[in-house]
Formats: structure tokens, C-alpha cells, sequence
């Protein structure tokens, strides 16, 4: 008891406690408190210490998510590195400029025949190779194919073509690991040139490869067209070893009937069209497969300008998509949407590179990327997907010649009339994305038309991901829809029933059931509505709809046959007690449902509903759709709603309804003017949270739609939505890429969406509370 | 009845006051008929069926009328319309009628390629339910139905149907069971802890040496001294691996020949059995022996083929370590957050939007965490944590993985607000006459709170911790991000040092469910563990939730008393 004394004695005076109980040591007492206050000061800074770190935690989800979404949206910079002379240059012009994977190497070709690498951005000359052109031929054309391939050739004034690569080996020599990267070309069809033009010399030249085949278009003197098609010859050795060298089986075919004002000439990166634009403003496109079977099929299409002055010409990455530069400085993005020779190239987008010509014009090797440049050396960067600029810089004070891109888009390198070389460097990291093409249509390469598409799995570097969010939006919109479909009336007239007439028995009885079912894990409600309720609205289509119309009926059915029944039956149940009396009439009525439906079904819609929708209206309906998701989801809803707006309904003060029955209205009345107005402000905020939950919720919509990403409002069809999106695909995704961040963007939204909504709700309800305690 | 009193029926507003009593009706009767069927799917998995013999003869399309025997289980019947049927190939004459089928468990899948059939019960004849019939559940390519002819002995037959009666058969068989059932635990704990201790150690011999050359510590002596210890090691394993050697061997000795239907013996290794009995001579109490023996298993053992068999202990246990670590975060942070806002901190306009922010991130979709626990936890702390603790294991990563730790922690932020909410509640509601008198008598205000108010608060703390854990508990979308697998070989606690595996992944029951339920090969014959697993699930949530109510309770009842 003692220690008690001590402990609160802080106030009392010592004299007291001298004089309550001699030789307490004042000593020790002091150090005892300044130990008290040092605790509870040290207690308040750690407490203090702690809420507000947690607080702070809990902020900095928010603030990471941001900073993972924020770089999306930032601009590409572009930043001068250097400029150089090539040592030792080979004296000819630059056909073409290229750069190697880790940008550290050089490769320029020029028309004399002599390719070069070099240090990049040092300008030494690491090797140069002179291709091999026999004695007196001169190199009459060049060509390169689409941009993820390093493929070239060369067309003669023999008639013949020479088809070369460059490539580049990494090695790692000496205890350091160091890496060197040797550079070398390679012929994949024989360093023989090829007799393709029978000995006319080669005016225009196409190559294009893929996997295992290559294709080269010439043109003549006579402007008549040749094609050589290469397919590598299967065999055990080439399939494995990527370096032995395989043989390739060569087939040549020629179009007798020439071709006049031929400007430029293409190749898809499919090996499917040989495309020939005309500088009469019109484009002819041969069937390349037909061409080699023998049946010719072309087919002509008129450029969409009448007057268009084409300056350049490239293939976008994936060879899909044709970039023609006009004289006044715009790139014409076109692409075939079908894969009939018959359908024609649609002009997709349009980019105003600078108001000259372009002279200069590239694209790069793994996003859908290009880059343009102009006499006086300024340059844009375009990316087609998301149709806008990336970035701009004025690269050079002469007219550039060639310009090339690092195939991972970090580097950038000029070459300009004198001979000088200017090297950038890039960081582009999210092009493809931009608010617009998120949220816009976007017109796809190969679509026939501009659509919201959500596609993110690449197969190849050619791929172009389809980021639109409008159709996962969409699918989490709907979702949350069809579940307040259901949710919101039973909830909302639960509510009403639970918290207003129901007697305080019962409702002691009924709460802590809404209380479980708000519990029930969303799994297991998830993978009841996929693996039980699915195959059984399937299977009872019919009996559903007849519930949905029956169950209301019956209930007032029954409401009516208690009403005329006598008082001396009617009094043995109290008030309140009504729900009770209805769980058997809505069981039996629910089972007769299900019951009459089957004849229904067999005589109105052939013994199947199903079928029926499927061919007499045409409707798709997938077993896992919306309206499960809609029945699950409003289950896992209905407990939020109920709670928080039978909260609302039961806390209204009970001498408003009292007065509004002391004036002689009825118990319906009193809630309908008196209750429910007071109440809605609470009842609303309770169906913006159910809303908020509906929203957010994963494990329904996962398991029970088939996560589908389309734009359908059909309640037999199913959606994936923001949330499922994510479960789905973020663990493939790789760290900081794009589609990464559009990830944790969808998961920003779905954030700031239900927090905004919560508060919403949060500041309703708090201002109800406020004005009940004044009432 | 009069059209007056109809009139009066309407106007008073009765319907509309039914239509809402029938709202919670529904709802009442969704919630049970949700519980009923579950219960019903779920319980009924364990109870052992009795097992039909019939002749099957379908009229199909092209084939001749082929008669089959079939042994199986009827798991469910249904009507369908002469189209459907007709649709599927059968050549059905009358028109207008529906036809009954019925799905049976045709076991025997490495037989006949699929568990499950349907058959029409037009065309099957000669039904009957031999006693002799017996249920054989493997190790591998699921139930196996048949007749037992004889028991073998390295291929020597010891007993056959023709040499002994029935029972003296399925007694020596039985016994055998027994023997090898004795040998499998053997093999188990030599498995799963002598050899796993081993491949543990060298694995960590790996590391400390890869440790050693990170360092530059590398001498000739260090080396050595871990080659030797990698010696013992390997010879420890060659030790345990004959060990097994043997035991495999002896698990191999015995065999025994079943009938299939369609008179087609099969020879089945002892060893690929794990539980053998014959339903159709089981009473009831032997019925409730399989039932409890396979309930058991299902609680306690290790799944099988694909999780679609076999016990969901790692999952129950996975679970339960994820939510105990979850507790020890949250408790003490969600705690001291709650005091700090009802105690510590102004009250004034920043509180309460911090309070209304908090009450909101309960309302954040739990994928959202999932997201964050992603992105921040795995891969920007745990990598660093790689970097600067575990550099001997990259790039294999060791917490810039998904893990228990990340798990328990994403958790823990996702059930904080959950206990200040409810913490504070509970501080909310202590009178404040109680912190006056305290005071007044010269506690300090630490004193206060730790000797006055968190005893009275203990049980809202409760509440808000037992409430995080049900929501913990069923949460599975942010799991699947940052540490749920569908199957992990080791438990994240177990006797191998460090003891608590805080990298490793784990198995959890509601990922299960989702897991076995929509990614596994075999749906069909998955389903009914599924309504299992999602029944011991509910169950479990279902009684924290009961206890944090009674707990709440309680405190209401002691605010009331102290409320004067």
C-alpha cells in the first residue's frame, strides 16, 4: 500500500508525507518521479512517434503509387552526347546508318560498296569490310528491310542483288569479364550476288525477312518487276544451330508488264504484299504467295492526298505500317486492316514533322516509334500508337544525311552533309502511352478501325500492347452495376424493415447474420457463383427470371391472404414478425418457380432458354456472365449497405416517426415522409460505400466471368474489370515497364475512386450524426 | 373478399411494409441457403458412397450398340431433352420426352482416361452393389474401383480369390496396407527431414562460400575447410539416399490384382495405395470410420495430385503462421495509432480527416494493397535487402521475392485501419470521468493510459484484432501478389534453422480454393474438396467473427456498468 502513497504523492507536500509516515527517503522519491516523467514523456514522443508513423505508412501508399505512375506521363528527354568525325571515312555517301544492341558501335554503308564499323561515339574505326562486287558492276540500288531486322541488299547494274546483314558477336575475354563486341557481316544468301533482273540493271530494290525467309523485289531498266523469294530449308542442324550455315531453297519470279513511275518500293514484314508506290499518287500491291503459285492477283488503291509528293519512305516496326513522308514536312501512317490483297491501306494518322521536307527518316527497332528530320536538322519523334510527339531537338546546323536509332531507343545518331557525326542520347521509357490512348479510341495497326482495345501479352517485339483502360473501366463499371442491381433494393428495403418496423427481438436475431454474411470470405463466394450458381442459372435460366418476377408477387400475395385472414389468426404473430412469416412463402414460391419453369421453358422457348436466346435473338451467353457476378458481388454487398442504412434508419430519433403517428398517420406514412428524409442522407452513403466495395472487389469477378476485356452491356456476357486486370497480369508483368506502371495506374484508380466515394459517404454520414444529436 | 378492403390493404402502405420484411427474407435465406450448401457439398465430400456395378448400352450414332460394364459412384442426376441427347450422338426414336442421366465417378482414370461420365439411366441395366467391391484411393491418377482377386508378393501370389475365402483375402491384404503404410512414414520423415537437413546445409555451404569470394576471404584454408564439410554432407546424403533405397524396395515387395469392370485385371503396387476399403459391406459406424479417417487426412496430411486429393494441412497452416505474424504487426501499431489519435494528438480538423482518411483505407480494394505490397515491399525493400544482406544468393532472390514476410506485412497495412477503428471506439467510450479521476490523483498521463485506460480498452483492442484476422483470413487478392502459392514443398515453419522461413512461400486456404477450384486440370473431381476446404474456411472466420461480437458485447455490458 505504501508503494500507492508514493506513487500519487507527486501533489501532496512533504511535510504530509513526513508527517504520514516517517523516513520515506525524499531522495529516492524524486529520482522516482523524474523517472515518472521521463517515462511519460519519452511515452508521448514514441506513442506520438509511432501514430504518426503509421498514419504516414498508410499515406504512402498513396504516394507510391503515384510515383509509380508518375514516369508514364513524363517527357522524353533527349540530350547531346558528343559530335565526331569518322577516322579513315570510306569517301562514298551514306546508304545506310545503323547502331548495334548496346549502342557502342557503329555501322555505316556507302554507295561505293564499303561497310564500316566504328566506336561509337569515339568515331574509331573498328573494321571495314568491302562487300563483294565483282569487277566493273556498279551498285545501281539499295535496300533495307523493317526496322527490327538488320537485313540489306544491294541491286547491281548486272541485274544481280546481293542480300547482307550486319551483326554483331558479344564475347567476354580476360579474368575481368570484359566485354568485347565484334562486329561482322554476314550473306545469308551466299556471298555470290544473285542474277534476279536477267541482266538489266536493278533501278529500285526491296528486302524483307522473317524467321526464316527472305524476300527481294527489284525493278529493272525496263521497269519490270522481279521477286526472289529464300525459305530457309528445314533441317535437324539449322534448327539448332543458329550460326551453321543453312541453304535456303530460291525461287524467282517476274511480272512481265512494266510498271511505270515507280517512286519507291516495299515489302510488308508478313512477306505478304509487295507494295509499289507510283509518283503519280497511287500505290499497286502484288500478292507475294499468289505471285510464286503463279495466279497474279494485284490490286491498285488511290492515295487518300491526290497530290502527295512522297520525300521518304519507311516501314514501321513489325513492317505493318507504311510512314510516307510528303514534301511539306507530314508523315502518312498507313496499314492494311485485312489480309485479302483486295482490301485497301488505310490512312490511320498523320504527323507534322516540320513544315520542310523531311530528308532523313527512321524507325525504331522496338517500340512503334520514328523519327524524322529536316534540312535545317531539326527532328521529331513520333510514337504511332499513342499518335504523339516524344520528343524534339534541333540535331544538327547542316542538313543531316542519316540519321540512326539505337535499337533500344536510348541513343540516337546523325550524320550530316560534311561528314560530321552527332551523337544523343535518349530516355524514353513509356512512349506508347499517353491520356489519350488510354482513354481515347485508338486506331491499332491491322484493326479496321479505331476501337478500345486492352491487349497487353506481347508475342513478339513487333507487338503493338493495346493499353486502352475504357474496356476495363467499362467491365468494372458494369460489374459493380448489375451487383447494386441487386444489391441496392434488398439492402436499402432490408434496411428499412430491419431498422424501422422489425421487432427488437428478431432484430437482435437478424444482425449478427448480416454481420456473418459480410464476413464470408469473397472466395468462397467467388467460387460458388463460378462453380455452382453458374452452371445452375445456366442450366434454370427460365426459373431465375421467373423468381425475379414471382418473389415480389408472392410476397404481396402474401401480404394480402394475412391482411383478410382473421384477427384471431393474425394476432398470434405481434408486429415485427412479418420477414419470419415470409421465409416459407418465399422458399415455396422460390421453388415453384423453378418448378413452373421448366414447362414454360418447354413450351415457349423449344425446351431451352438458352438456346433459344442464342438463335432466335441472337444474344451470346457465356456460362460465367454478369448477372452471376451480379448475383455474388450484390451478396457480398448487401451486408455493407444493410449495416450502415439500418444504422442510418435506426438512429433517427424515435419521437419524429412518434409524432408523425400521434397526428394520425400511418406507420408506412411516417416513415416514408418523416424516417426516410431524415435518413437519406445516411441510406445514400451506405449505397456509395456498397458501390466502393462493388468496385474494388477481385476475387468475385475473377472466378466467376470468363475476364473477357469487351465493351458489352449484355448481361449474359462477362467483363474483366480494373481489379481482376491486375490479380491477373501483374505477376507476369516486368518491373518499371509500361505495362507495369499501367498497372499500378489502374490500381491508382481504383484507389482515388473508392477513397473519394468512402469520403463522400464518411462526410455524409458524420453531418447526419451531427444533426441527430441536435434533434 | 370486398374490393373496399383491398383498397384500404393498399393504402395503409402494408404491401410496401412486406415487400421490405420480404427483403430481409431473401437475404435471411440467401445467407443460410449459402451456409446449407456449402455444408451440405462440403461434409457429404468424406462420407464413403456406395459403389454400383451396371451394364451400360447407349444407342449411338455409328458406333454398333456396344454393352459396357461399369463400376462407379452416382454423384448427381439430372433431366435432359431428347435434343440435348440427340445433340450428343445418341439415336433416340421418340420424340417428345426428356430422358434422366446421371453422372457417376468412373474412377479408374489411368483405365479409362476420364473420372467422371455420364450415362443415360434408360440404358443401364442390371444395377447391382457387390459387396465385394472396393474402394482403392491412390497416390496417383485418382480412385481405382474394382474387385480384389489376389495378393502378390514379388510377383509370387500369396493368397488369391479362388485359394481363400473373401475375407481371409482381404485380410492378408489389409495387413500388408498396414505394413507399408508403417514403411511410407518412414520414408516421409527420411525425406522431408534428414535429407531436406542436408540439401539445406549444402545449400548454405553455397552461400557461405559464395560469401567468402564477395569478400575476398576466399583463402585456400576456408575452402577447404567447407569442401570438407561438403564431403561429410554428400556422404550423409549417400547414406540417407540408400536408406531409401531400402525402404522403396521393401514399400515394392507386396502387390495385389484388382478386377476392373469389363473383366480387366490390373496389378497394383501396395505402395501406391493409400487407403482401401469396400463401402457397399460397410454399416453405418464403419461408413463413419472412413468418414472420420478421410476427414482426418483431409486436415492433416499433405495434398495429392495436383492439390485435387489428399489433406490441405500446409494450406491450414500457412494460413494460420501468415495471420499470427500478420497479428504481431498490426496489434501494436494499430494500437499505438489509436491512442495517439484519441490521446495524444489535438483534436481539431487535422485529426479528423486523418480519422476519416483511415476509416477509408478500410474501404481501399484489397488488390490495391496487393499492388503496394508488390511494388514496395518485394521489389524496391526486399531487393535492397538482397543487395545488402543476401548478395552470396543473387540473383536468385531471396526477400525481393514474393514471401510470408511481405505477405504478413501487405496484410498488416491492410488491417491496420480495422484496429484503430475499432481501438478507438473503445477509447472513445471510456467515460471520461475515468481519465479525471486517474489524473487527479496524480498519475502521469502515461500511467494513465497504461493502468486505467487499455485495461478497459483491452477488449476493443480484441475486437479489432480478432475482426483484422477474419478479414486477413478470407483476403485472397493481395496474397496472390505477394506470397501465395499453389503449392509449396516446405512448411515456412519447421525444425531446420533459422526455424521461421520468412522468404519462403506458403500455401493458404482461400488461394486454394480459388487454385484447385479454377486452375486445376480436373475440375470435376476437385469440386467436392473445394466446398470442403470453403467450409472449414467459412467455419473458421465464421467463429472469429461470433468471438468478436461476444467480445464486444461484453465491453458494451461493462461501459454500461461503468456509464452512471
Amino acid at each position: 500500500m505504501t508503494d500507492i502513497q508514493v506513487e500519487a504523492g507527486s501533489e501532496i507536500s512533504e511535510k504530509d508525507l513526513f508527517d504520514a509516515s516517517a523516513g520515506i527517503d525524499l531522495e529516492k522519491l524524486r529520482a522516482q518521479n523524474r523517472l515518472r516523467k521521463f517515462l511519460d514523456t519519452s511515452a508521448r514522443r514514441i506513442i506520438s512517434l509511432g501514430g504518426i508513423g503509421v498514419i504516414v505508412t498508410l499515406l504512402l501508399l498513396f504516394v507510391f503509387l503515384l510515383s509509380e505512375v508518375v514516369p508514364l506521363f513524363q517527357p522524353a528527354t533527349i540530350d547531346y552526347v558528343g559530335e565526331f568525325e569518322l577516322i579513315e571515312n570510306s569517301a562514298g555517301e551514306t546508304l545506310h546508318l545503323a547502331m548495334e544492341e548496346q549502342a557502342e558501335v557503329g555501322f555505316r554503308l556507302t554507295d561505293d560498296g564499303a561497310a564500316s564499323f566504328f566506336e561509337v561515339p569515339g568515331g574509331v574505326l573498328i573494321s571495314r569490310e568491302d562487300l563483294p562486287v565483282a569487277q566493273n558492276t556498279f551498285i545501281t540500288s539499295f535496300a533495307s528491310a523493317e526496322a527490327d531486322s538488320n537485313v540489306l541488299a544491294f541491286g547491281f547494274d548486272s541485274g544481280s542483288v546481293l542480300v547482307f546483314a550486319h551483326e554483331y558477336r558479344i564475347g567476354f575475354i580476360g579474368e575481368d569479364n570484359v566485354r568485347t563486341i565484334t562486329p561482322f557481316l554476314t550473306y545469308p544468301l551466299g556471298n555470290e550476288p544473285i542474277d534476279l533482273a536477267q541482266g538489266d540493271a536493278v533501278t529500285k530494290l526491296a528486302v524483307s525477312s522473317e524467321n526464316d525467309a527472305i524476300v527481294v523485289a527489284a525493278l529493272d531498266g525496263a521497269n519490270r518487276l522481279h521477286v526472289l523469294r529464300a525459305d530457309r530449308e528445314r533441317n535437324l542442324i539449322s534448327s539448332f544451330d543458329p550460326d551453321a550455315s543453312s541453304d535456303y531453297e530460291l525461287r524467282q519470279v517476274s511480272i512481265q508488264e512494266p510498271l511505270n513511275n515507280v517512286q519507291e518500293l516495299l515489302i510488308d514484314g508478313d512477306l505478304r504484299r509487295v507494295i509499289v508506290l507510283l509518283n503519280s499518287g497511287q500505290m499497286r500491291v502484288y500478292d507475294i504467295a499468289r505471285l510464286f503459285t503463279g495466279n497474279e492477283s494485284s490490286a491498285d488503291f488511290e492515295f487518300a492526298q491526290p497530290d502527295l509528293d512522297i520525300t521518304q519512305v519507311e516501314l514501321l516496326l513489325g513492317g505493318m505500317s507504311l510512314l510516307i513522308s510528303s514534301a511539306d514536312g507530314t508523315v502518312y501512317q498507313y496499314f492494311f486492316t485485312d489480309q485479302s490483297i483486295a482490301s485497301p491501306p488505310v490512312l490511320a494518322r498523320s504527323f507534322t514533322v516540320t513544315d520542310s521536307p523531311v530528308v532523313a527518316l527512321t524507325a525504331e527497332q522496338r517500340e512503334k516509334n520514328f523519327i524524322g528530320v529536316d534540312q535545317q536538322g531539326f527532328l521529331r519523334a513520333f510514337n504511332t500508337t499513342a499518335n504523339r510527339e516524344t520528343f524534339s531537338a534541333r540535331v544538327a546546323r547542316q542538313a543531316p544525311v542519316a540519321i540512326a536509332a539505337a535499337p533500344r531507343g536510348n541513343a540516337l545518331l546523325v550524320e550530316t552533309e560534311s561528314g560530321q557525326f552527332s551523337f544523343w542520347q535518349i530516355d524514353n521509357p513509356h512512349p506508347d502511352v499517353s491520356w489519350a490512348a488510354l482513354w481515347n479510341e485508338v486506331w491499332y495497326e491491322g484493326y479496321a478501325e479505331p476501337d478500345y482495345v486492352w491487349q497487353s501479352s506481347a508475342t513478339d517485339n513487333a507487338f503493338e500492347p493495346k493499353y486502352s483502360l475504357v474496356p476495363l473501366t467499362f467491365g468494372t463499371l458494369k460489374a459493380a452495376f448489375y451487383a447494386m442491381l441487386l444489391a441496392a433494393p434488398l439492402a436499402v428495403c432490408g434496411a428499412i424493415y430491419t431498422g424501422y418496423f422489425m421487432a427488437p427481438a428478431m432484430r437482435r436475431k437478424v444482425k449478427p447474420v448480416v454481420e456473418l454474411m459480410e464476413a464470408l470470405p469473397t472466395v468462397v463466394l467467388g467460387f460458388l457463383a463460378g462453380l455452382w450458381l453458374a452452371p445452375f442459372v445456366e442450366n434454370n435460366l427460365l426459373g431465375v427470371f421467373a423468381v425475379l418476377i414471382i418473389l415480389p408477387m408472392s410476397i404481396l400475395l402474401a401480404s394480402l391472404v394475412w391482411y383478410v385472414l382473421p384477427k384471431r389468426i393474425r394476432h398470434t404473430v405481434p408486429d415485427g414478425w412479418e420477414a419470419a412469416l415470409l421465409v416459407p412463402v418465399v422458399l415455396f414460391f422460390g421453388w415453384l418457380s423453378f418448378l413452373v419453369a421448366a414447362p414454360l421453358e418447354a413450351l415457349f422457348f423449344a425446351g431451352d432458354l438458352r438456346t433459344w436466346l442464342s438463335s432466335d435473338l441472337g444474344i451470346t451467353y457465356d456460362q460465367r456472365n454478369a448477372m452471376v457476378v451480379g448475383f455474388a458481388m450484390g451478396f457480398a454487398v448487401i451486408p455493407t449497405v444493410f449495416s450502415i442504412a439500418e444504422d442510418a434508419i435506426f438512429t433517427v430519433p424515435r419521437h419524429l416517426p412518434y409524432g408523425s403517428l400521434a397526428l394520425g398517420a400511418t406507420p408506412w406514412q411516417s416513415l416514408y415522409y418523416v424516417v426516410l428524409p431524415t435518413a437519406s442522407p445516411g441510406i445514400f452513403s451506405a449505397l456509395m460505400i456498397g458501390l466502393g466495395r462493388a468496385v474494388g472487389e477481385t476475387m468475385i469477378v475473377l472466378m466467376a466471368t470468363g475476364n473477357t476485356p469487351i465493351i458489352d452491356i449484355n448481361i449474359f456476357e462477362g467483363m474483366r474489370t480494373l481489379a481482376a486486370n491486375i490479380a491477373v497480369e501483374i505477376p507476369e508483368s516486368e518491373v518499371n515497364s509500361t505495362h507495369y506502371r499501367i498497372l499500378f495506374l489502374a490500381a491508382l484508380v481504383l484507389f482515388v475512386f473508392t477513397f473519394l466515394i468512402n469520403t463522400v459517404a464518411e462526410v455524409v454520414r458524420q453531418r447526419l450524426r451531427g444533426r441527430y444529436s441536435v434533434l | 373478399m370486398k374490393m373496399s378492403r383491398i383498397r384500404k390493404w393498399a393504402t395503409t402502405g402494408t404491401p410496401f411494409i412486406w415487400v421490405n420484411a420480404g427483403a430481409v427474407a431473401i437475404s435471411l435465406i440467401m445467407v443460410v441457403g449459402l451456409l446449407v450448401v456449402l455444408a451440405v457439398n462440403g461434409m457429404s465430400h468424406f462420407w464413403p458412397t456406395d459403389v454400383m456395378r451396371g451394364t451400360y448400352t447407349p444407342p449411338n450414332i455409328g458406333t454398333n450398340n456396344s454393352t459396357t460394364e461399369f463400376f462407379g459412384e452416382l454423384v448427381q442426376s439430372e433431366e435432359v431433352s431428347t435434343e440435348q441427347l440427340r445433340d450428343t450422338g445418341f439415336e433416340l426414336t421418340d420424340t417428345d420426352t426428356t430422358y434422366q442421366r446421371q453422372l457417376i465417378k468412373f474412377g479408374n482414370r489411368d483405365l479409362i482416361g476420364s473420372d467422371f461420365g455420364w450415362v443415360v439411366t434408360e440404358f443401364v441395366t442390371d444395377v447391382d452393389y457387390p459387396a465385394e467391391m472396393s474402394v482403392l484411393e491412390r497416390r496417383s491418377w485418382g480412385n481405382f474401383y474394382g474387385f480384389l482377386d489376389s495378393v502378390l508378393e514379388r510377383g509370387n501370389e500369396v493368397v488369391s480369390r479362388q485359394a481363400g475365402t473373401d475375407d481371409t483375402l482381404w485380410q492378408e491384404f489389409h495387413d500388408r496396407l498396414l505394413r507399408v503404410d508403417a514403411l511410407y512414414q518412414d520414408i516421409d520423415q527420411l525425406e522431408r527431414r534428414e535429407i531436406a537437413q542436408v540439401n539445406y546445409q549444402v545449400e548454405r555451404l553455397r552461400l557461405q562460400q559464395r560469401r567468402l569470394e564477395i569478400d575476398g576471404r576466399d583463402t585456400a584454408q576456408a575452402l577447404a575447410s567447407i569442401a570438407r564439410e561438403r564431403d561429410a554432407l554428400e556422404l550423409q546424403f549417400i547414406e540417407h539416399q540408400a536408406a531409401l533405397n531400402t525402404l522403396y524396395n521393401q514399400v515394392n515387395r507386396d502387390s495385389a490384382v484388382f478386377i476392373a469392370a469389363n473383366e480387366q485385371s490390373v496389378e497394383i503396387p501396395l505402395g501406391e495405395i493409400v487407403r482401401a476399403y469396400r463401402p457397399n459391406q460397410l454399416g453405418f459406424a464403419g461408413k463413419l470410420t472412413v468418414y472420420f479417417s478421410r476427414l482426418s487426412e483431409f486436415l492433416s496430411s499433405e495434398p495429392r495430385e495436383a492439390n485435387t486429393e489428399g489433406g490441405i494441412f500446409p494450406a491450414i497452416f500457412g494460413t494460420v503462421v501468415m495471420v499470427l505474424l500478420m497479428s504481431i504487426f498490426v496489434t501494436p501499431f494499430g494500437v499505438v495509432a489509436a491512442i495517439y489519435l484519441r490521446e495524444y494528438a489535438k483534436q481539431g480538423l487535422a485529426t479528423r480527416m486523418i480519422r476519416i482518411a483511415v476509416n477509408n483505407l478500410a474501404g481501399v480494394p484489397s488488390i490495391v494493397y496487393g499492388v503496394f505490397g508488390l511494388g514496395f515491399f518485394i521489389y524496391i525493400v526486399g531487393g535492397e535487402i538482397d543487395r545488402t544482406f543476401y548478395a552470396e544468393a543473387l540473383p536468385a532472390p531471396t526477400f525481393g521475392t514474393p514471401g510470408l514476410l511481405w505477405a504478413s506485412l501487405t496484410l498488416a497495412l491492410l488491417t491496420v485501419p480495422v484496429v484503430i477503428v475499432a481501438t478507438e471506439e473503445g477509447l472513445a467510450r471510456i467515460p471520461r470521468s475515468l481519465r479525471e479521476g486517474s489524473l487527479a490523483l496524480g498519475a502521469t498521463k502515461f500511467e494513465t493510459i497504461v493502468k486505467v485506460i487499455f485495461p478497459i480498452a483491452s477488449p476493443a483492442m480484441m475486437t479489432g484484432l480478432i475482426l483484422a484476422i477474419a478479414r486477413a483470413a478470407g483476403e485472397v487478392a493481395p496474397l496472390m501478389l505477394v506470397g501465395v502459392v499453389k503449392l509449396a514443398p516446405a512448411l515456412p515453419v519447421n525444425g531446420i534453422y533459422p526455424y521461421i522461413h520468412l522468404d519462403q512461400k506458403f500455401m493458404h486456404l482461400g488461394y486454394h480454393i480459388y487454385d484447385v477450384g479454377f486452375q486445376s486440370p480436373n475440375v470435376d473431381a476437385a469440386r467436392p474438396l473445394v466446398f470442403a476446404t470453403a467450409l472449414l474456411l467459412v467455419v473458421v472466420i465464421a467463429l472469429l467473427n461470433v468471438s468478436a461480437a461476444a467480445l464486444r458485447n461484453r465491453l458494451r455490458e461493462k461501459y454500461k456498468a461503468l456509464d452512471v
